[in-house]
């Protein structure tokens, strides 16, 4: 078949809804989209335990404590899940994952700002997952068979997410005087990043035409991003909270929340590796594959020695 | 040099979950472990955290022989037309049970 | 001592040592050495804090001046602390993590055995759920002690200097809690002490499997825990987790 019928093909069963499988043929754009995506999502995944994991040793009650470490447990089953959904498009692994540690991949910007209270681990869960959430609502129902069948898993298992995050913040709110500031102050800092974290405005999101083309993405970020505040600001009036926008108001006619200008610039300066903590969350994660390393060496040699059939099966 | 060496994190295992005793295990995902006894218990914590399974099967993923998806008509709809393979396709009088 | 006060006791030092144990392995959560460890450790420091959970809530009951579980982690300073010492030694590497765990866990496993016969039921009941989770924990540490012991150069080294950094406390896990002969005498828990030998078994058969030396059984050990005397890692280990429950009393979570 040629090149150009098979791309024809292609695109019929995509519109035509069916999903794509790892052995089907596929465009190499198609392939080179979905492993920057993949693999992306699965790093902000693994880099996004460490804010939240910031807090664990420091839960203030024993109930937050064993919801806290469930939770960025979770993250690092997500992060599993989508490596090994990203593996099926004949990466490694350990490829993608020495992408993001050498600063060739990106991540969800968010999780390289700080952690400075208690009270952001409940506003990651509200907001950041949150947002997460609709995403990835949304890329559940796209065209690639192993990503949309992790995400559906994924998203069924954070459901608890967004509603312990909420929760915390809410309690908080009705707190002390102290805790009722802490609230507030983890909103105000939380929110831009929030609302920028489903990514650029789609006049200006690079990848957006031909992702939503393959059904890769199936909404514009815009779209999701507007779901995402019509959701969180009646979620913040009903705690007693101030999102941190004065211009901030209700469209009758429309139906959504308007904002007030969203800090693009803000955006792309984290996007770039400048945001308060890329380099320490990178550095992180560098030291945390570097100081296991040994482990696995020992575990490879450990099987090796067994004379495990499964190894001889695979040299 | 990279960080993580090709291969560091072991190889890939296809993992199948029985949820209940007496179904059929079904796909789950995957892990990345050295040996089995290894890649049945990163199976254990990865894919039971919320009590999905009762019994585990790990299967080195490259052991997998799989069909390709675009020949899928030609592998699977010859079965299409064999409807006497199926109970409906015969007549039983009225009246008569059990079949 | 009465009964009643002898179990508060030795629920505590049950509770404080899980709740001890989860504390310094939940540190490795977001920092493990693959992402399946990074699973695998979390889930037992989630059971870990779980068991720690029920039983503190029982050790409050017992105390009866109604006291919850989050009073007795929060608002207890190092010297009211009583578990063992070896619980809160640091993580080291991972090799130093892992035989901490077994030593601990070969102990569990006996101690949680031993009190399924408990005629207390709710001591009973605690130990038959974390009986099953100590197994699992025991063959999870002890796989990870043969793939070290018997993996590389390396490996053998550092798991080697592991046990020798943690030896010291083993013995410490067998000191009787406050008050323990009372309940040793109606019959309510093993002498801790009678549990030792099978311990030292498993660990025998592990370290001779494992290719590594077998530790000295008669070393001289470190004790103090039952009277409040711990390292000097205990008291940083509180000041973090109790931090922000204390700079806000009385404020609910």
């Amino acid at each position: 078949m040629e090149e150009q019928e098979k791309l024809a093909r292609f695109q019929e069963r995509i519109d035509s809804g069916q999903k794509i499988e790892p052995k089907d043929w596929m465009p190499e754009r198609y392939r080179k989209q979905l492993t920057r995506m993949i693999s992306q999502h699965a790093h902000s995944e693994i880099v996004g335990m460490l804010p939240e994991g910031n807090w664990i040793t420091r839960a203030p009650s024993l109930r937050r404590k064993v919801a806290l470490l469930a939770k960025v447990q979770d993250e690092a089953g997500h992060g599993l899940y989508l490596y090994s959904a990203v593996e099926t498009l004949g990466v490694t692994r350990e490829d993608v994952i020495n992408e993001y540690l050498e600063g060739r991949a990106k991540y969800s910007s968010i999780f390289n700002y700080p952690t400075l209270t208690w009270a952001d681990i409940g506003a990651i869960g509200w907001l950041v997952d949150g947002a997460a959430i609709i995403n990835q609502t949304m890329l559940a129902r796209g065209s690639y068979g192993p990503y949309s069948r992790a995400m559906v898993r994924i998203c069924k298992e954070e459901s608890f997410h967004n509603r312990q995050g909420y929760e915390i913040i809410y309690t908080l709110a009705q707190g002390t005087p102290e805790q009722k500031q802490m609230a507030q102050d983890a909103l105000n800092r939380w929110w831009q990043p929030a609302i920028q974290m489903v990514g650029p405005p789609d006049d200006n999101s690079p990848n957006s035409a031909e992702t939503m083309r393959w059904q890769i993405k199936v909404e514009s970020n815009d779209v999701i991003r507007q779901r995402f505040i019509d959701r969180t600001v009646p979620q913040a009036h009903a705690a007693g909270l101030t999102i941190p926008d004065d211009q901030l108001k209700f469209n009758e006619e429309t139906g959504h929340w308007e904002t007030g200008p969203i800090d693009w610039d803000e955006f792309w300066r984290v996007v770039k590796g400048n945001g308060p903590c890329n380099r320490q969350r990178i550095q992180d994660r560098i030291n945390a594959e570097r100081e296991g390393q040994w482990v696995l060496d020992a575990a490879a040699a450990y099987a090796k020695k067994q004379g495990k059939k499964q190894l001889t099966l695979t040299e | 040099m990279s960080h993580v060496k090709e291969g560091a994190h072991g190889i890939l295992w296809e993992v199948f979950i029985q949820s209940k005793p007496g179904i059929p295990h079904k796909h789950a995902g995957n892990v990345h472990a050295h040996d089995a006894e290894q890649a049945l218990t990163n199976a254990r914590d990865v894919y039971t955290r919320r009590m999905e399974g009762v019994s585990i099967w790990v299967i080195p993923a490259n052991l997998v022989t799989a069909s390709a998806g675009e020949d899928s008509d030609a592998f699977f709809d010859p079965a299409e037309d064999k409807v006497y393979r199926h109970p409906t396709f015969y007549t039983v009088p009225e009246g008569v049970k059990y079949l | 001592m009465t009964s009643k006060e002898a179990l508060y006791h030795y629920v505590l030092k049950m509770g404080d040592s899980s709740l001890i144990m989860g504390h310094r392995l939940s540190e490795w959560t977001a920092h493990g050495p693959v992402l399946e460890h990074d699973i695998a450790l979390t889930n037992i420091a989630l059971d870990y804090i779980g068991q720690a959970r029920m039983l503190l809530t029982y050790a409050g009951e017992l105390e009866g001046k109604g006291r919850s579980e989050d009073d007795l982690a929060y608002w207890r300073d190092a010297a009211q602390y009583r578990n063992s010492l070896l619980c809160e030694l640091p993580n080291g590497d991972f090799g130093q993590t892992v035989v901490k765990m077994f030593l601990f866990d070969a102990f569990q496993v006996e101690l949680h055995e031993a009190l399924s016969q408990s005629p207390d039921e709710q001591l009973k009941a605690i130990a038959i759920k974390s009986l099953k989770e100590s197994k699992y924990h025991l063959r999870y540490s002890r796989d990870w002690v043969l793939r070290l012991g018997d993996g590389t150069e390396e490996s053998k080294i550092r798991i080697a200097n592991g046990l020798e950094a943690v030896w010291m406390y083993f013995g410490d896990l067998f000191a009787p809690s406050e008050g323990e002969s009372v309940l040793v005498s109606d019959g309510i828990v093993p002498e801790t002490a009678s549990l030792r030998k099978r311990v030292e078994e498993t660990l025998r058969k592990t370290f001779e499997e494992a290719t590594m030396a077998v530790p000295d059984f008669d070393a001289v050990m470190q004790e103090g825990s039952q009277r409040g005397i711990h390292t000097e890692y205990l008291s940083y280990i509180l000041s973090e987790m109790q931090s922000v429950t204390r700079m806000h009393p009385g404020a609910t979570w």
